[in-house]
């Protein structure tokens, strides 16, 4: 009887395995030579650690797999890590809270309950941490490395899309939003609503023009920053640190010549953000986003550490990386003419003899099936060894070959 | 075929009334009926089956019946957490109106909900609904809380056993009357009508349906989890129990009368105890110690996680509980003797298999694609069904009237015992005792490292020891 995979559950193949790799060298290799180190959290957490008021959302929390562990008599339930940046937070919290500054790095799964079947329950995640790093130079700083990434990818063109939670935050405060509204009103605005601002009572028309342009704002350029600071009316003087951050930030992606858009609906579904916050998006495909966490350090019991970070789904990254860009190792085939005992010892010690010259050795298992490989060495039956090579490609080949004639064929074409 | 579940319990009086004013003609489902299949005269054709009303929205969810009448707080239950549209809300049917509330004891100290975000000690949440207790505390933005599920006697945890209590009332006077004050309303129920949603698409319903909508007056409102504060600031209590006492939990139900009795053998007074219990809170003749009255069924996970030091209990539910949790600090202190039962595993007489070998091989055999076991334990079932390599399987959870549920809805059933006639008149048959289960003294291992508890602990099974030899 067959047993199917779970329902949302994926098996990723040999060929999507080696694009993993791929992703995953990428990532490495970039976050790396920034200086940030590898680290590994548990796939299972408190549930609590994600309960608490600004972490994440009752609607994410409602998609968490949650049990009661094998010692949960206590009515204590675990769950399978729904999210990387919270878990990292608490790993700062406890193994590291004397560093003022940790630069971190992870290539983790994250579950959460899917049904429309659209996408995996379980999506793996490459997220990097930047804690203690300050306001808006550590943002910064994560944009250009998740944009290096992204290009070691080939994955272009790449849109930026920015925002500033503190500053729609800062804004519903200024506005006079009773705190209890507050939350879900920021909540639709990350979600994309932006009528949101078209609901709220303006109390001067400084302040509904300002509301309206802000709305309509699909800021390409640094000049329509300045142009809404231009018009800011005096009562929202408060927005103004807000937008000299964003500034920046653009100002830093105009001078790499990677296009953004300043967009105040970047940042769904995390209620930990409290201020920048960014989205990586290729055509329509959202492939990670991050933002700055300072509130998020001392909510999981640690001090008053500013940090920020992001993280790139690598499945949606998947589909869009190029076949013939992932790098394949050619392999050789080693075989014989004889089937006894000795031909089996002697293949075994030319593919050693091979491996430690680097090559990849599939040793025939006598089956018939077609080979993808792009040598086959058929042992002789000869009284000296001897081999015939023949190439996968066009079938011809080549007898008679000592070991160091073979190893200087596979070498030179190689 | 088409097929109705309907429920049993309190719904089950004004069920049988509506249904009677829609002219199904159910001679044999009434107020106080025992039939598990009831006939319609206007539907010969249609097959009814009587369910726990905990059971009926997962009976519906899995395709097993097309429609059932259930109340919304349990189809709530199971909707909160898993996000399945396999339920069709058909109608709201006008009666069993009930409201589930948000609780505490007149005991507590007060608090709102805004005082109880506020909270970063752990909210304990007692409650029969725990999906609907984690929805309520993930809504409301608790910081830290343990939903502790229960069977019943939901009111008898709040204060010293938990902060807050989710439990269903028809009014709030109801809940005053059990020392509960209720600070939010999260939802009103109604008995509704509910249809499996591939049925629905599938199935000519249209004739049932008809009644249904012939029958009733009034309007269609949808019932979702949502929090409105109920203030009651002068109801609350300066708090009256001591905290260092120990905590002996002792049973209501069938086990009562069985206790009842072994107490009064070994001399150990109990006032107010009594079935069906009028408090929760009866007092012992025994310095030091303060009882409740629970479900004999959630002893064992109240003992272990620290909410009781000691209970008297079954070694059915002993047994449930360390299949769950292997490493409780959970312990039979003295095996009582009284109420045998046996717990077995039991077939329906039409399925060709004598034990448990040939139920494996029935299984193997693929005749059986995935093995229903219907069972109040669980976690017994579940060990049951591995370590007999019956796989695969799946343990359906049920609330009582587990009998009712073979042949159609389960293969299997792993129940208690005393004589096994009511396992005959419902044409099953025992293929196996796992074990025999009597009453027990158990007692939280954690509670001995306290010495005025160890103390008073180690009397009091004294006292039942003697009790124990003296009966």
């Amino acid at each position: 009887m067959k047993i199917p995979r779970c329902k949302g559950a994926r098996d990723h193949m040999p060929e999507d395995m080696r694009k993993y790799r791929r992703i995953k060298q990428a990532f490495r290799s970039s976050c790396e030579s920034w200086g940030y180190d590898e680290i590994r959290t548990p796939t299972m957490e408190y549930m609590h650690l994600f309960t608490s008021a600004g972490t994440l959302t009752p609607e994410m929390l409602s998609r968490v797999y949650s049990f009661l562990d094998w010692d949960g008599w206590s009515g204590e339930r675990v769950v399978l890590r729904p999210d990387g940046t919270i878990p990292v937070a608490r790993l700062y919290v406890e193994n590291m809270a004397d560093k003022p500054l940790a630069r971190l790095y992870y290539i983790e799964n994250m579950f959460s309950f899917e049904g429309t079947g659209q996408e995996s329950r379980e999506r793996w995640q490459c997220g990097v941490e930047l804690i203690g790093g300050a306001e808006p130079q550590g943002d910064a700083e994560l944009i250009m490395l998740a944009i290096e990434i992204l290009n070691k990818l080939n994955i272009a063109p790449i849109n930026v899309k920015i925002s500033h939670v503190g500053m729609s935050k800062e804004l519903l405060e200024n506005l006079g939003v009773r705190d209890h509204e507050k939350e879900e009103l920021l909540r639709r605005i990350l979600a994309g609503d932006t009528s949101v601002f078209e609901q709220i009572e303006k109390p001067s028309p400084d302040i509904a023009r300002f509301l309206k342009l802000l709305r309509n704002l699909q800021g390409k350029s640094l000049g329509s920053l300045a142009n809404l600071k231009s018009i800011l009316p005096k009562e929202l003087n408060s927005l103004s640190p807000y937008m000299e951050d964003l500034a920046q930030i653009a100002e830093l992606l105009d001078s790499i010549g990677q296009d953004y858009q300043i967009d105040f609906t970047a940042g769904e579904g995390f209620e930990y953000y409290t201020g920048m916050v960014y989205q990586f998006y290729y055509n329509d495909v959202l492939l990670g986003n991050g933002g700055r966490y300072d509130e998020l350090i001392p909510l999981v019991g640690g001090s008053n550490v500013p940090a920020s970070g992001f993280a790139i789904v690598a499945d949606r990254l998947l589909p869009l990386l190029d076949e013939e860009s992932i790098p394949v190792v050619d392999r050789v085939l080693i075989t014989s003419k004889a089937g006894n005992d000795e031909g089996i010892n002697k293949k075994f010690e030319v593919a050693a003899l091979l491996r430690d010259k680097n090559f990849a050795i599939e040793i025939d298992m006598g089956t018939k099936c077609a080979t993808n490989c792009r040598w086959i060495v058929t042992l002789e039956e000869e009284e000296e060894l001897t081999f015939t090579l023949t190439d996968g490609k066009n079938g011809k080949s080549v007898s008679g070959l000592s070991i160091d004639q073979l190893l200087l064929k596979l070498e030179g074409e190689s | 075929m088409l097929k109705l579940a309907l429920p049993k319990g309190s719904l089950q009086g004004s069920t049988a009334e509506f249904l009677e004013k829609a002219k199904f003609g159910f001679a044999e489902y009434k107020e106080s009926s025992r039939s598990y299949r009831p006939k319609s005269k206007s539907f010969p054709e249609l097959f009814s089956k009587i369910f726990h009303e905990k059971d009926i929205a997962i009976q519906v969810a899995i395709g097993n019946y097309d429609l059932a009448i259930c109340g919304l707080d349990w189809i709530q239950e199971l909707l909160v957490k898993y996000h399945s549209d396999a339920i069709v809300k058909v109608r709201k049917l006008g009666y069993g109106t009930r409201n589930i509330f948000v609780a505490q004891s007149r005991f507590s100290k007060q608090y709102s909900i805004e005082d109880i975000k506020k909270q970063t000690a752990v909210i304990r949440i007692v409650s029969e609904y725990p999906n609907l207790a984690e929805a309520f505390a993930l809504k409301a933005r608790l910081r830290r809380f343990r939903i502790i599920p229960v069977w019943g006697a939901t009111d008898a945890y709040p204060p010293e056993h938990a902060e807050l209590a989710i439990v269903s009332a028809v009014s709030t006077d109801d809940l005053m009357e059990k020392d509960l004050i209720p600070i939010a309303k999260i939802l009103t129920v109604n008995a509704w009508l509910i249809a499996n949603r591939n049925s629905m698409e599938r199935k000519d319903l249209s004739s049932l349906l008809e009644r249904f909508y012939t029958t009733y007056l009034g309007k269609d409102t949808e019932g979702e989890l949502s929090i409105s504060e109920i203030d009651s600031e002068d109801a609350f209590e300066k708090k009256v129990f001591s905290d260092d006492a120990v905590s002996l939990a002792i049973a209501d139900g069938h086990q009562q009368s069985h206790t009842s009795r072994f107490m009064k053998e070994a001399g150990i007074k109990i006032k107010g105890y009594r079935q069906p219990p009028r408090t929760r809170r009866p007092v012992i003749d025994f310095d030091g110690m303060n009882v409740k009255i629970i479900r004999p069924q959630d002893m064992p996970l109240q003992v272990a996680n620290g909410n009781f030091d000691l209970a008297i209990t079954g070694t059915d539910w002993l047994s449930d509980q360390l299949n769950q949790f292997p490493s409780s600090p959970v312990e039979e202190l003295v095996n009582l003797g009284f109420g045998r039962v046996r717990i077995v595993v039991v077939v329906h007489k039409d399925l060709p298999v004598e034990s448990t070998g040939d139920l494996k091989d029935l299984v193997k055999s693929g005749r059986i694609p995935v093995l229903r076991i219907a069972t109040e334990y669980t976690n017994i079932a579940d060990k049951y069904a591995c370590d007999n390599h019956l796989s695969p399987y799946r343990v359906i959870p049920s609330w009582g009237a587990t009998e009712a549920f073979l042949p159609e809805d389960a293969d299997v059933l792993i129940e208690n015992t005393e004589t096994g006639k009511t396992l005959e008149r419902n044409n099953l048959k025992i293929i196996e005792t796992l074990f025999e289960s009597t009453g027990c003294l158990i007692g939280n291992s954690n509670s001995m490292n306290d010495p005025a508890k160890k103390e008073r602990m180690t009397r009091f099974v004294e006292l039942i020891k003697k009790g124990l030899s003296a009966g």
